[in-house]
């Protein structure tokens, strides 16, 4: 498809913007100012909602296909919560207003938002206190680490390294190596959770703590949390829950019951915010009460006459890690779901994720030879090795399915199991969806088997074929000129 | 039980999956975790119906002061979002899609994004974007770390006329990221001190920060600053406002080497804080320390053009620990946003855009200069931003502003020791005479009082 810059002729005009001019602009001194114009596109406004909508089409999205993309949620994003955090009196805010008047009079609504969903994340995790001001789940990492080192050096203690078994998301050893700390990483059992005697072994006075995803990226649950918290109190360690799978306990679970000290969640997985094709998201912390103090600032507080504000004055805290107070318009999104779902529907929908993923994990089982006879979770891992001898890779299983109209699974993670398919179906999706997905993966299999070339070509039916990554890396076309 | 709301499974299947699982509850999926980690309480309220989840929502909304007449800026703007920003861009099929990592099932968002690196290069005159990152102040974060990695060098130079919420976010991550940090004040005319920096300069500083114009609005030329930030092996990384950009000269053609912003008034609403839209440019030489992501053009088997995540090496989710960020996601759908308001705006509309904020801004301060009192707090060229000095403290002039249903702009003071009677005014092309006239009218009356 053209770029819009390929559309482009000189002269058109867009969206006519104000016309009205009030006074005559003083002229600023050449040296300060650009001698040519940016070369934006000229093309009507007619041609730039038939451009982006045709490209809108070229993507596969929840709204479309079955995205049963693991590690990622990609469950429904209810329209309504679009539209609630939609309301012009909530988006038309300025951050800036509760500093002009009275510490927040301005914006009772938002802040009241902000706090009842501290509220809400702080009941549903067991945890004394949220900040909602990390804008991803690698940023709230970020910040629990931050508050683990402002904890630690609080305290006098010399820590050196956090301690990440191997199937975590990249982004927890990239959080820790970042906020200071070397990472130890420990191997997972046959089980598939972090090997408990490799742990103890690792674990000393010099451990500032644990980062643990349960259920893990395998889909499995460490049914030895309680050992784990203990032994890491034990050396003034802090266990770090990585929520980014906590759709999977919702409601059933609390990673503060547990004995977590830290836990971030990804309110674009659990709490059905729009993945936006790569962000906005949000990844709250939440802490238990001797953490508090380090939490970043401002923290939204009620009065005792029910009114918000915000209070910088925290002489403990982290700082400013965003901005302002987070992603609100995502945070307001997460609000309207969880009031939406409510005490029951918040362990219905997680019974109905794990549900999903155990139905499909069962009926893909024979196809996939697994010899792991367990339960999982939410999402389930299985291997491609298998294959192999006919030439064919877990890729290309993956690119046939584009052309069954399904989005893949994901692939080649988590990176301790070889040729990896990770299937997460969500509560989103119908029996019928499921099975029809079994049918497609049973006809890929069979195509690989009987006519291996057919499947190297997939896929045939999107606008482009698989693209040459190399040439891309090596020409670094970045941008149109 | 109540129905399970976005739950697709009906009572029957639900049943029917239990007998292939042969299990008799949901309970029993849970076998494998001891049952004393479960947790029986949760204080949280019954579900609501779509209906009554609305009406609550709005109840709350309608708490929000709605009919303020907006003056304050510093550094987030309230400018006009033509309505196919909201239409195009709340298509499903672009923000219920993950990250492109199935190119042939992304080209939508890929071309999308490749399109915006493309705007983001000929607004700030540089040779590469990134695809976003997620606002303007970890943008920013980025940039230094970036230089800083580049350099192999410890240091930042932080100018003081960087926007100063911005400058406690670097505070926060250099702490913590063990990266000296230092800062120089502005001068007295309200931009770089350049003697300043002059003297500060030694081989440990890898980093310098600038921002063009500065958090007071005041225009500067940086390019002579700038080489001497080179001649110092310094890198130099410049934040800037990207609606200037429509007029102002370009961090490029100034020579920055690294260029960060803030995308919010590209087409997002202020939302209260986010989610807004950080945007990253920098020379083809540095990409491969740039972080996040990035898309670039490539073919297929067939020769047909299509778009990638490229230099992914950089990325955790490949090089963990080494990573060139911890940061994974972007935000996407922020910068479709941006594009989309680009190409509605165009060429000529982006002028125009500038154009009607400088005449707003140019008008106001011609009124504003008037007024007893009322002076200039620095004697330099403005965009759309200006500060003045109030014979008053500017909060309390602020305050007693909002309870007649203006805001009339940002009292520094929090920011600035000393500049507590400074005020901080900003105009975009949504305001108009009769706005300007009765916000400058009033602000008079309460000066006299």
């Amino acid at each position: 498809m053209k770029l819009i810059y390929e559309k482009s002729s000189p002269g058109r005009p867009g969206v006519q913007m104000s016309s009205i001019k009030i006074s005559l602009t003083e002229e600023i001194p050449e040296k300060y100012l650009r001698s040519q114009p940016a070369e934006l596109p000229e093309v009507s406004e007619a041609e730039v909602v038939r451009h982006f909508t045709a490209l809108s089409r070229l993507n596969f999205s929840v709204d479309t296909h079955f995205y049963p993309l693991g590690s990622c949620t990609m469950k429904y994003n209810p329209k309504a919560c679009e539209v609630a955090a939609s309301l012009p009196e909530l988006t038309g805010m300025h951050p800036l207003w509760p500093q002009l008047r009275g510490g927040g009079l301005l914006t009772q609504g938002s802040l009241a938002i902000l706090y009842n969903t501290e509220r809400l994340l702080s009941e549903s995790t067991g945890l004394a206190e949220f900040t909602l001001q990390p804008m991803s789940g690698a940023h709230g990492e970020l910040t629990g680490v931050m508050m683990m080192a402002a904890y630690h050096k609080d305290r006098g203690n010399e820590k050196d390294h956090i301690i990440i078994p191997d199937s975590a998301h990249g982004t927890n050893p990239a959080s820790a190596q970042i906020g200071g700390y070397r990472v130890v990483t420990i191997p997972s059992d046959e089980n598939g959770v972090m090997d408990f005697d490799l742990f103890t072994e690792a674990l000393g006075e010099q451990t500032a703590g644990v980062m643990l995803t349960s259920p893990n990226t395998l889909g499995v649950f460490n049914p030895r949390i309680k050992e784990i918290c203990d032994a890491v109190h034990g050396v003034d360690g802090l266990m770090y829950y990585d929520g980014a799978n906590f759709n999977a306990i919702m409601g059933r679970y609390k990673p503060g019951d547990m004995g977590f000290d830290i836990c971030h969640l990804n309110l674009h997985k659990s709490f059905a915010t729009p993945h936006g094709g790569g962000g906005p998201g949000a990844g709250p912390v939440g802490v238990v009460e001797k953490l508090r103090p380090y939490l970043p600032v401002s923290r939204v507080a009620k009065t005792k006459d029910g009114t918000y504000t915000l209070n910088y004055d925290e002489p403990k805290s982290i700082g400013y890690i965003a901005p302002f107070y987070g992603n609100f318009g995502i945070i307001a999104r997460a609000y309207a779901y969880i009031l939406s779902l409510g005490r029951d529907g918040m362990l219905g929908t997680s019974n109905r994720a794990v549900l999903n993923a155990n139905y499909l994990q069962e009926k893909l089982r024979p196809l996939f030879g697994a010899d792991y006879k367990g339960r999982c979770m939410h999402e389930f891992v299985f291997s491609g090795e298998f294959l192999k001898p006919y030439g064919i890779h877990t890729l290309d299983i993956a690119k046939g399915m584009i052309d069954c109209g399904i989005h893949p699974p994901t692939v080649y993670f988590p990176l301790n199991v070889p040729e990896a398919i990770m299937i997460e179906p969500t509560e989103s999706e119908d029996r019928d969806t499921l099975d029809n997905f079994v049918e497609v993966m049973e006809e890929l299999v069979e195509l690989a088997k009987t006519n291996p070339g057919k499947l190297l070509e997939a896929p045939v039916t999107t606008p482009v074929g698989r693209l040459d990554e190399v040439k891309a890396a090596r020409d670094m076309r970045l941008s149109y000129t | 039980m109540k129905k399970t709301p976005f739950c697709a499974t009906s009572e029957q299947d639900q049943e029917a999956m239990f007998q292939t699982l042969g299990i008799a509850d949901f309970d029993e999926l849970f076998a494998a975790i001891p049952d004393e980690l479960r947790s029986d309480e949760l204080d949280v309220p019954e579900g609501l119906s779509e209906m009554e989840m609305m009406q609550h929502v709005r109840k709350m909304a309608s708490k929000n002061s709605t009919e303020l007449v907006n003056f304050c800026g510093a550094g987030f703007y309230d400018h006009y979002i033509p309505a196919a920003v909201d239409a195009l861009s709340s298509r499903g099929e672009f923000y219920t899609a993950y990250t492109p990592y199935q190119p042939e099932a992304s080209q939508g968002t890929l071309q999308a994004a490749f399109e915006y690196q493309t705007a983001i290069c000929r607004l700030t005159g540089m040779e590469v974007a990134n695809a976003s990152l997620f606002d303007g102040g970890t943008a920013l974060i980025e940039g230094i770390m970036m230089a800083l990695r580049q350099t192999k060098r410890n240091k930042v130079l932080v100018d003081g006329g960087v926007n100063p919420i911005y400058r406690r976010m670097l505070e926060c991550y250099t702490q913590n990221l063990s990266v000296d940090y230092g800062e120089i004040p502005i001068s007295k005319n309200g931009v770089a001190d350049r003697s300043a920096y002059a003297e500060a300069f030694d081989d440990s500083v890898g980093a310098v920060v600038l921002q063009n114009p500065n958090f007071f609005g005041c225009l500067d030329n940086l390019s002579e600053l700038i080489e001497k930030i080179h001649e110092a092996k310094a890198l130099a990384i410049m934040s800037v406002y990207p609606v200037a950009l429509s007029h102002v000269e370009t961090p490029g053609a100034m020579g920055a080497d690294i260029v960060t912003g803030e995308g919010q008034s590209l087409g997002l609403p202020l939302n209260f804080g986010g989610p807004y839209l950080g945007f990253m440019a920098t020379k083809k030489k540095y990409v491969r320390k740039m972080p996040g992501r990035i898309v670039g053009e490539t073919e297929d088997a067939q020769g047909r053009r299509g778009y990638v995540l490229t230099l992914q090496a950089r990325e955790q989710h490949i090089r963990r620990e080494k990573a060139t960020s911890n940061i994974c996601s972007n935000v996407q759908l922020c910068a479709l946003r941006a594009i989309i308001y680009l190409s509605l705006v165009g060429r000529e509309g982006f002028l125009d855009v500038g154009r009607q904020c400088m005449d707003r801004a140019s008008y106001a301060w011609k009124k504003l200069m008037q007024i007893d009192g009322v002076e200039p707090a620095f004697n330099r060229r403005f965009f759309n931003e200006f500060a003045i000095r109030l014979p008053k403290d500017a909060t309390e002039v602020v305050s007693a502003l909002v309870d007649q249903g203006i805001a009339a702009g940002f009292p520094v003071g929090r920011y600035y020791k000393g500049m507590e009677n400074i005020l901080l005014l900003s105009f975009t092309e949504k305001r108009t005479k009769e706005e300007i006239d009765i916000m400058v009218a009033k602000l008079e009356s309460v000066l006299g009082a």
